[in-house]
């Protein structure tokens, strides 16, 4: 199914969770937070969130700065 | 000389220096210059992860979190919304309620927009952040913003990354008299005799970047940003002489 993650489109199965999104996309899960169609999914949830076709996800991280 | 200790909601600081970990050549000597630096606190951004390609070294493998305390940044951010958005996310990552807030009006100037940055300071201490807000030298909207909840107003001494020092000293004066939250100065800082004007003005502390990072020698320029801070701070404590239109010999003029 066709999902979007940080304004990229992308192929994903099916049942995929958060976190398997996560370590698909090689990401540290350790430091970024991340918001699906615009809410912010607790970090406590990441296994059992299950994204469904068209979801939108931003991740961010903490990156160098001022 | 005994001093206080810098307090910012529930924490507490020693060290009066704050410093950020952007635009550093390698993470090696962002290291060190935070180390010679002496900062207790350090500001990070929050951007999108990178999800092409090879994973980047994280930051935050290169900080040691129980000896830094974590000020995440809105920088970037020109609207309310935009800053709000970006500071819950900070907060999810779950290192820190602490938030810089900057909201921008323009790119050129990344001078604050004085009414977005209102918003997002009400909006954010009704959610219970500890908000550290960014702001001209304008007296009255620092004043705004003590009265909307910040725990500490931070006047820029001159624009974001300029190097060009405290320009407006008498504003910050007006600010340090006016408010009675910590006053930070952030932004502007070129070399240390900056620094050590503003902490000699009462400031409770200084916020800066670029200055350590793009100097020559970041990890000496480091070392003097912390010795200017210090020396600053003892100057204020330690009660300056007035300034004389006439002299005042040093020796006394009497006969032996």
């Amino acid at each position: 199914m066709q999902i979007n993650v940080n304004g990229e489109n992308k192929e994903c199965p099916t049942e995929t969770s958060v976190s398997k999104l996560l370590e698909s996309l090689d990401i540290d899960n350790r430091y970024v937070a991340v918001e699906l169609n615009h809410k912010i999914v607790p970090r406590t949830q990441f296994n059992e969130k299950i994204l469904q076709e068209n979801d939108s996800l931003e991740i961010v991280t903490f990156v160098g700065g001022g | 000389m005994e001093d206080t200790v810098l307090k910012l909601g529930k924490y507490e600081f020693n060290s009066r220096l704050f410093v950020g970990t952007g635009k550093y050549q390698t993470f090696d000597i962002m290291k060190e210059a935070l180390e010679a630096s002496g900062a207790e606190v350090i500001t990070v951004a929050v951007r999108r992860a990178n999800i092409g390609g090879k994973p980047g070294e994280s930051l935050l493998d290169h900080i040691d979190k129980d000896k830094y305390t974590i000020l995440p940044n809105t920088a970037g951010c020109y609207s309310a919304d935009e800053a709000v958005r970006t500071a819950f996310l900070a907060r999810e990552m779950g290192i820190s309620d602490l938030i810089k807030l900057e909201v921008l009006g323009d790119e050129n100037t990344l001078l604050p927009d004085p009414v977005d940055t209102l918003k997002a300071t009400e909006a954010l201490v009704k959610e219970g952040f500890t908000v550290l807000v960014y702001t001209s030298d304008d007296p009255i909207a620092a004043k705004r913003l003590q009265d909307a909840g910040a725990t500490s107003v931070m006047p820029a001494g001159a624009p974001i990354g300029s190097g060009q020092g405290i320009l407006n000293p008498n504003n910050i004066r007006i600010i340090l008299e006016t408010l009675s939250v910590p006053i930070i100065v952030d932004a502007g800082v070129g070399t240390a005799s900056d620094v050590t004007v503003a902490m000699e003005l009462g400031c409770e502390g200084v916020l800066l970047n670029t200055g350590i990072a793009l100097a020559k020698d970041p990890i000496k320029m480091a070392r003097a940003m912390k010795l200017a801070c210090e020396s600053g701070r003892l100057a204020h404590l330690s009660g300056r002489i007035p300034k004389k239109l006439y002299a005042n010999a040093s020796s006394p003029l009497k006969d032996f």
